[in-house]
C-alpha cells in the first residue's frame, strides 16, 4: 500500500474517530438515558477506526513497507488492560482531526507532536477549533444534517470545553470498552 | 396486467396525521399493528398516545371494495417519567404495540415504553343504565323523602363511547430499554426483551416475572452484543427467537431449562469477506424478527437486506433479498448522519408468500417470494388521490439516470419508513411515514 493511500485511510481513521466521539458525548445527554445498543456499536465503530489508524500510522512510519489489511477489526473481545499507546490518541485526533480534512500535510507533525503534550493543559486556541467545513463532514448528496448531529457537536465542544479533565480521563485512561460501564 | 410483486396493484387508499411539513416530535410514529382479524389498526407514537383505527365492513363483500380505516379510539397509554436513581428521564414514546386475541366484546393490547409494558382493555358503551331511584339523570342525589315507589334501572341505548383502560401495569422489571414484547400462542403469558435480557410474564400477574434469558456479562466491560428483537413462534407455545445485534438469532425452547441462555439453535451466515468495512458490525445488526404465520420460517432486517430463514436450517438463510444495496458505498455518510443506525421493521403477508419493509425517501420495498419478483413503491402526499395506482419506483446508483429514476444522491435521508404492517387476511398494508400513516390496498381486492 502506498504511502498516500495509508494516508487517508488514516485520515479516514481518524475523522470516524472524532464522528464516534462526538456521537457518544451526544448521546449522554439524549433523552431517555444511554441507549446500550447504539453505545456498544459506536464503541465497536471506534475501535476499528483505532486499530486502522494504528496500522496505518505504522506502515507510515516504515515508509514503503506495506500495511496491515486496513479493514481487519480488531478480533480481541475483551480489553481488560488499557494500551499505553492509545490513551492519548483521543484528544489529540480530535484536535487534528478538525483540521484534518483541510491540511493533511500537517497532521502527522501535529499528531506526534501533541502526544507528548500535557493533555490537561492544551492551551484555549485548541478548543475554538475550525468547525469542520460542511464540504467535508456532509457530503452534499445528503440533506442537511439532523439537527440531533449539530446539537451533539455544540453539546460536545461545550462539554469538553467546560469538563476537559473529566472527559480527557474518561477516554484516555479507559479502555474503550469501558467506556460503556464509564457512563 | 400482472404487475411486478406478483399479481398486486396497489393503490392509496386513506392517510392519516397532519399534512404540514413541521412535523411535531410527539407526532411521530413509532409503532404500527393490525389486530389478528385486521379490523383494528393501532398506531403508537413518540409522545405516548395510541390511536386505534377500526375498519368500515360494510362494503366487505362488493367489488371494487374499498376499506376505510376511521379512528376507533385515542388514549395516552404513557407518560414522561423520572428515574430519579439514575437521574434519568424515562421516554413515553411506545417502542410496541402487540394484540391479544379477541376473548370477548372488548379488545385487549400490550403497550410498552422503554421501561414499562401496559394492558389495554378497549370497550365499546352503547347503553346506559336510567331511572335510577336515588339519582335523578343530571346526578343529582334526590331527596329520599320523595322516593314513594321503587323501579329497576333500565338500560338504554346512547351514542357510541369507547373507552381505554389500563387494566395491568408491568412495571419495575428492567433495566435497560425494552425493544419487544410477544403475546404467547398460549394466550396466557408474553415475554418483554431489553438489550440484555428476557422476561416471561403471565398476563394476569404484574408484581412478578421470570427471567428466561439474561446475556449481560459478569464484567460489562466484554459485553459484545445486545438484543435487538424477540418473537414467540406463532404455534409452539415453549418456543421463541431472539435476535442480536451480531446478526445471530437464537432459537431457544423453555422446556430445556428455566434459563434459556442456551440456545437450542443458532442462525447465523457466515460474513461475506469482501464486503467488510469499518461499519460492518452496525450493518449486521438485526433490527427485527419476525415468525412467518405458517411458523415454518422466519424473517429477519439488517440494514441493508431482509433474509428469510427455514427453521430447520441454522447455517444460512434459505432466501435474502437487498433492500438497498446502492446505500454500501455511502455507510460513511449514513454513519456521519445517524442514518446507519435507524432500525426499519419487515412484515409478511397472510399467506407468507410477500414480505415488506421500508427504506429511505418514503420508500418502501416488497419481495414476491414465489415469482421472485421485487417492486419499490413510495408513500407520499403527491401520490394521494383516491385509489390512485402507486407507480414503481426505481432508484439508480450511478451511471446514466433514466427517465423516472431518482439518484441515490437525490434521496431524502430524512423520510424513512421504519414501520410498515400487512392485513393478516387481505392485501391492505399500513406504512408509516414519519408522522403520516398511509393505507393502500390491491386494486384487485
Amino acid at each position: 500500500m502506498s504511502a498516500t493511500t495509508a494516508m487517508e485511510v488514516n485520515v479516514e481513521a481518524r475523522r470516524i474517530l472524532a464522528v464516534s466521539i462526538s456521537k457518544l458525548y451526544a448521546s449522554r445527554t439524549q433523552r431517555g438515558g444511554l441507549r446500550l445498543h447504539r453505545s456498544l456499536l459506536l464503541s465497536l465503530v471506534m475501535r476499528s477506526a483505532r486499530d486502522i489508524y494504528h496500522s496505518s500510522r505504522e506502515s507510515e512510519v516504515l515508509t514503503g513497507a506495506p500495511s496491515e489489511e486496513p479493514m481487519d477489526t480488531s478480533s480481541s473481545q475483551g480489553e481488560q488492560t488499557p494500551q499505553p499507546e492509545p490513551q492519548p490518541e483521543p484528544q489529540p485526533i480530535l484536535n487534528s482531526a478538525e483540521v484534518t480534512p483541510e491540511e493533511p500535510e500537517n497532521t502527522e507533525d501535529e499528531c506526534e507532536g501533541e502526544i507528548t503534550e500535557d493533555k490537561e493543559n492544551l492551551s484555549p486556541s485548541r478548543q475554538s477549533r475550525k468547525r469542520r467545513g460542511k464540504a467535508s463532514a456532509a457530503p452534499d448528496f445528503l440533506p442537511s444534517k439532523r439537527a440531533r448531529l449539530e446539537h451533539g457537536e455544540e453539546r460536545y465542544a461545550a462539554a469538553l470545553g467546560s469538563c476537559r479533565v473529566g472527559a480527557g480521563e474518561s477516554l484516555t485512561t479507559l479502555s474503550l470498552n469501558r467506556v460503556i460501564p464509564a457512563f | 396486467m400482472a404487475g411486478p410483486g406478483g399479481d398486486m396493484q396497489w393503490c392509496f387508499s386513506q392517510v392519516k396525521g397532519a399534512i404540514d411539513d413541521d412535523v411535531a416530535e410527539a407526532d411521530i410514529i413509532s409503532t404500527v399493528e393490525f389486530n389478528q382479524t385486521g379490523e383494528l389498526l393501532a398506531t403508537g407514537d413518540k409522545g405516548g398516545r395510541v390511536v386505534i383505527f377500526q375498519q368500515e365492513v360494510e362494503n366487505k363483500n362488493q367489488p371494487q371494495f374499498r376499506s376505510e380505516y376511521n379512528v376507533y379510539s385515542t388514549f395516552q397509554s404513557h407518560e414522561p417519567e423520572f428515574d430519579y436513581l439514575k437521574s434519568l428521564e424515562i421516554e413515553e414514546k411506545i417502542n410496541k404495540i402487540r394484540w391479544l386475541p379477541q376473548k370477548n366484546a372488548a379488545q385487549f393490547l400490550l403497550s410498552t415504553n422503554d421501561k414499562t409494558i401496559k394492558l389495554w382493555k378497549i370497550s365499546e358503551r352503547d347503553r346506559r343504565p336510567e331511572g335510577y331511584n336515588l339519582k335523578e339523570e343530571d346526578g343529582r342525589y334526590k331527596d329520599p323523602n320523595t322516593i314513594t315507589s321503587l323501579r329497576v334501572p333500565v338500560l338504554m341505548p346512547m351514542d357510541l363511547m369507547v373507552e381505554a383502560s389500563p387494566r395491568r401495569v408491568f412495571a419495575n422489571a428492567h433495566t435497560y430499554h425494552i425493544n419487544s414484547v410477544s403475546v404467547n400462542s398460549d394466550n396466557e403469558t408474553y415475554l418483554s426483551a431489553d438489550d440484555l435480557r428476557i422476561n416471561l410474564w403471565h398476563l394476569e400477574i404484574t408484581d412478578r416475572s421470570f427471567n428466561i434469558v439474561d446475556i449481560k456479562p459478569a464484567n460489562m466491560e466484554e459485553l459484545t452484543e445486545v438484543i435487538t428483537a424477540a418473537e414467540f413462534h406463532p404455534h409452539q407455545c415453549n418456543t421463541f427467537v431472539y435476535s442480536s445485534s451480531k446478526g445471530t438469532i437464537r432459537l431457544c425452547d423453555m422446556r430445556a431449562a428455566a434459563l434459556c441462555d442456551k440456545h437450542s439453535k443458532l442462525f447465523e451466515e457466515p460474513e461475506d469477506p469482501s464486503n467488510r468495512s469499518f461499519f460492518s458490525e452496525i450493518i449486521s445488526s438485526i433490527s427485527d424478527v419476525k415468525f412467518s404465520h405458517n411458523g415454518r420460517y422466519m424473517m429477519t432486517r439488517d440494514y441493508l437486506s431482509v433474509k428469510i430463514w427455514d427453521l430447520s436450517m441454522e447455517s444460512r438463510p434459505v432466501e435474502t433479498y437487498q433492500v438497498h444495496e446502492y446505500l454500501r458505498s455511502k455507510l460513511c455518510s449514513l454513519y456521519e448522519n445517524d442514518c446507519i443506525f435507524d432500525k426499519f421493521e419487515c412484515c409478511w403477508n397472510g399467506n407468507d408468500s410477500v414480505v415488506m419493509t421500508g427504506s429511505y425517501n418514503n420508500f418502501f420495498r416488497m419481495f414476491d417470494r414465489g415469482h421472485r419478483r421485487d417492486v419499490t413503491l413510495e408513500a407520499s402526499r403527491e401520490n394521494s388521490k383516491p385509489m390512485q395506482v402507486l407507480k414503481p419506483r426505481k432508484v439508480c446508483a450511478g451511471g446514466k439516470r433514466k427517465k423516472d429514476e431518482i439518484s441515490v444522491d437525490s434521496l431524502d435521508f430524512n423520510k424513512k419508513i421504519l414501520h410498515t404492517a400487512w392485513h393478516p387476511q387481505d392485501n391492505i398494508i399500513a406504512v408509516a411515514t414519519t408522522n403520516n400513516l398511509y393505507i393502500f390496498q390491491d386494486k384487485v381486492n
